[in-house]
This record gives structure tokens, sequence and C-alpha cells, in this order.
């Protein structure tokens, strides 16, 4: 009972305190605002990258052409061989009447030309679309199916795709950097203002010493007080988020420039940055609150 | 009985500048003294190390049963909630009405709001301001001022009121009001030390009074007046 009338008083004192200090918190909640906003940026387009390149990577396939007078049984041993390995997410067999029949559909000149020829004369070979798990070692499955029998030749764009993905990794690692580098900013930009704050109400951590107060007695309304200022602060960048988020897919279409950049489909990623924003907001204004006051209560 | 005892105290700071020289002192229960002496004498050095301000450098310091120089940094507040300190400032939160500021130091301790209500109007009434309950403490005069600060001090009923210089920033009468207020307190049994420069309540009041000089107790009078010529 003690506790819970210490605690509810804390939060009521807390949540005043915000409003007596106004113009302090507002020095605090604007700091934070404006630097949720630029980590918000900062999440949006690290992910997006992410996306794209991890669509990218799914899409690579490695195309296996089968030998022109394979028969089907050993056709089907190709494909039960290709399973059985590690490293693949799917096959998918393309008869070569099928790409053929495709090819023609798709242009007036290929039918011209494809419609006179008959199955034995036919130079398409028949094929097995295998995707991979693991893009980094792609050339070694792309090996090992070429060495199976009854394979002729493997084509999964060699040298382009090792160079692209290790392009992805790098920018990965690089937004993945900047992020974790604004969020640590931004917790010692928050502190500082906070201590700013704080530093001003020397007095009233004096007073508070003085009629008896235990250090955690003073250290727990400040830091309820921070927790208010980062959820207040958090409160326009969450907002522009989901605002601006849903505006700008709905505005491209869901993507970008050309069919081939997706953006991530709003909901319920807005909702998943408006957590972790909600979230670095309170930690963090807890934090600097935490930080600023137990310099004052050292003697 | 002795409230304070103090033993063999001395205090240097860091800069080396020694306050209080081997300083013996006891204070019994109910007592009011008078502190004076010179600017720089020591007195509120002191009482500072009453209050657990500053600690000791050598020597023993007992309030009641506690070291007072033994208790830890964290552990302060067990000693400041059986004390109240009045300073020359008054030391108010102007943010908070002239009811908030007294019954501030009872809330922290989880104190229930009915006994917070009777707690703090009796204060407030003892120093005769209950019917300021509501204002700021800008709202106030000099001596209001002063005597929120007192009853914020004994609304926990302390044992002991310590005050650093209470009269330094008010006129003659304001100041004798406020003499009034601490005599009040004084009879229902706490014991008050006050340190003053103030001669003229010193020659009134006819308490105990300490001269201190350069960190040491020259003179300590039963029921003393002040006598300019000693210091």
């Amino acid at each position: 009972m003690k506790a819970f009338r210490i605690i509810s008083r804390n939060i009521r004192d807390a949540f005043y305190s915000v409003f007596r200090n106004f113009s302090l918190s507002l020095a605090s909640i604007s700091c934070i605002t404006i630097t949720l906003l630029v980590v918000a940026i900062s999440i949006i387009l690290s992910y997006n990258v992410n996306n794209f390149s991890s669509l990218v990577e799914k899409d690579i396939t490695i195309v296996t052409f089968l030998n022109s007078d394979i028969d089907e049984a050993s056709r089907n041993d190709v494909g039960t061989e290709i399973n059985k390995m590690g490293n693949i997410s799917s096959v998918e067999y393309q008869d070569k009447m099928d790409i053929t029949k495709e090819m023609m559909d798709s242009s007036e000149t290929f039918k011209n030309i494809m419609g006179n020829w008959s199955v034995e004369e036919n130079p398409i070979q028949s094929t097995y679309l295998v995707k991979v798990k693991d893009i980094n070692t792609i050339a070694d499955t792309a090996k090992k199916i070429a060495k199976i029998q009854g394979v002729s030749t493997v084509k999964y764009g060699e040298g382009m795709v090792e160079q692209m993905v290790s392009i992805f990794e790098v920018v990965k690692k690089v937004t993945i950097g900047i992020v974790i580098a604004l969020v640590v900013v931004t917790a010692f930009l928050i502190s500082n203002t906070i201590k700013i704050t704080i530093t001003s109400r020397k007095r009233e951590i004096d007073i508070m010493r003085l009629v008896g107060a235990s250090n955690l007695n003073i250290k727990i309304p400040f830091i309820i007080e921070g927790l208010f200022l980062g959820m207040i602060g958090s409160i326009i960048p969450i907002v522009a988020t989901i605002y601006g988020y849903v505006a700008l897919y709905e505005n491209f279409d869901g993507q970008l420039f050309s069919p081939f950049i997706k953006l991530i489909k709003p909901e319920p990623f807005v909702y998943t940055i408006s957590l972790v924003l909600l979230a670095i907001g309170i930690l963090v204004g807890m934090f600097g609150s935490w930080k600023a006051v137990r310099k004052h209560l050292k003697i | 009985m002795n409230l304070i005892k103090m033993s063999h105290v001395k205090k240097t700071y860091k800069n080396g500048v020694t306050a209080i020289h081997d300083l013996n002192l006891t204070i019994e229960k109910g007592e009011f003294v008078f502190i004076i002496g010179s600017t720089g004498c020591g007195k509120s050095t002191l009482i500072k190390m009453l209050y657990r301000e500053e600690k000791p450098t050598s020597g023993t310091i007992m309030i009641s049963v506690i070291n007072v120089g033994k208790i830890r940094n964290s552990k302060i507040y067990k000693l400041r909630r059986k004390l109240g300190v009045v300073f020359q400032d008054f030391k108010l939160l102007y943010k908070k009405t002239v009811y908030e500021n007294v019954a501030f130091a009872l809330e922290i301790f989880g104190t229930p709001k009915d006994e917070i209500h009777t707690k703090v109007l009796k204060a407030l009434d003892l120093v005769g301001l209950k019917h300021k309950a509501k204002n700021y403490p800008t709202e106030l005069s000099g001596g209001e001022q002063q005597r929120v600060a007192i009853a914020r001090s004994i609304v926990n009923g302390p044992k002991l009121l310590i005050c650093d210089e209470p009269t330094g920033n008010l006129d003659e009468e304001t100041s004798m009001e406020i003499m009034k207020v601490l005599e009040e307190i004084n009879k229902i049994g706490t014991t008050i030390i006050m340190v003053t420069h103030d001669t003229e309540i010193v020659n009134r009041m006819k308490k105990r009074v300490i001269v201190l000089d350069s960190g040491r107790v020259v003179r300590d009078y039963k029921e003393g007046t002040y006598i300019h010529e000693s210091i």
C-alpha cells in the first residue's frame, strides 16, 4: 500500500513537472522528436534496401540445361539428385516443348521460325530451374549440379551474381551501421538535453535531499519524467512514419522507379517501426534522466 | 539527557583549511542553543556536520544513538528524516503551493493522504499560516516564507531543529515573529540549534549561547547574552 502510494505520487509528480518546467521539457521533447525522425527515416531506408536485396537474391536461379537426348527416367534422376543436395530451396522442371510454346507465344518472329521445327530439330533444351537457400555458396552448388550425369550446362549469371551479392552485403552492413550510430547519437543528444534541464533543477534535488528523500526517492520521479518526455517526443515521429510511409507507398504504387525495386508493404511494417521508435524514445529518455540525476546525488 | 555529543571533532577541508579544531560539545534534549561567532569562525561547518552535509575529519558526533560521521552517503536520508533544517534563503519550491511545500516532506515516505493533510495543517497552524495554504511562496512576504520553511522542517515531528541564520534576510520585527514561532516549537520539546549574527535576538531570548572563534568554543553561557567584545 505504501509502495503503491509512493509510485502513484511519483507518476503524478513526474507528469506535473513536465508541464511545470514546460520550456525545458519542450527543449527535450523537440530534441527527441527531431532525432527520432532521422532515426525513423534511416530505419525505413535500411529495411527497404535489405528487403530489396533479399528479394533480388531470392530471384537468382541456376538454370540447369539437360542433354537433348535425355530420357524421362534419367531426367527424373537428375531432379532427385538436385533435390538431395543441401542449399536447395526449390527445383522446377521446364520441358523444352513448354519453353518453345512460351517463346512462340511471346513473339510473332519466334512463332514463324520455331513453328517449322520438328521435335528432333528443336535445339531448345529442357531445364531445371533451381533456387538456392544461401546465395553465397551458389557457385559450389552450381558446380555440383554440373557434374550430375545428364546435365549439359549450368548458368546462373556467374560473375555478376557474386559481385551483386558482395555489394548487397556491404550496403546491408552500412545501413545497419548507420542506424546503430544514429541511435547512439540520439541517446547521447537526448541525455545531454535532459541533463541540462535537470541541472537547472539542482535546487529541487537539494531540497529533496534536505527533507530526507533517499537517492531512490529522488531518482524515480526524474526517471518517470524522462519516460514521459520520451513518450511525448516520439508522437510526431510515429505519426509521420505511419502517414508518411503509407502516402509514399501509395504514391509510388509500392515500387520505386521500376517494378524491380519493391517497397515493403506498410502493414505491419509501420507499426513495427512505431514501436521501435517509442521504445527508443522511452529508453533513451529514462536513461538520460537517470544519468543526469546520478551526477547530482554524489557528494 | 544528551541529544548531541561531539567529542574531539576536527574538520579540515580539502583545500587544507581547518574550520573546526578539537571541538567538544554536549547539547541536552529540549535545549535552545545559539551558536554565534564572526564570519569564518566555523559555525556553518559545525551545523553542516550535524545534518551530515559535511563529514568530520576526525572525532565523533552522536545525535541520540546515531554516529553521524559514520553514516554512508546513501543512508543520509535516514538522519535527515529525524531532524529539521531551516536556512536563511528558505529553500522553498516556488512552483509548489505552501501546502505542497510542507506536504512534500511527508509524501516522499509514502505517508497516507489523510495523515499528510492533518499534519500539514497542524504545522501551518503552528506557524500561523493555515490561511495561506493555497498560496505560492512568491505571493508571501519573507517572514511568511520562512515560516513555511519552518513548518516544512517540523512537519515530521523531529527531535532536533537546526536553523542556519533563519532571520538573516528579515527585518527586526519579522525576525522576532520567527523567534516566537521557534520558541513555541521549543516549548513542545524540540531541541533547537540556531546560528545567528543578530545581537538583538540573542540578547532578548536569554538562552544558552555558544561562541565560536577560529573553530574553537571560546564561551558557553547558560543564559547568555551576546557580548560584542568577546568576538
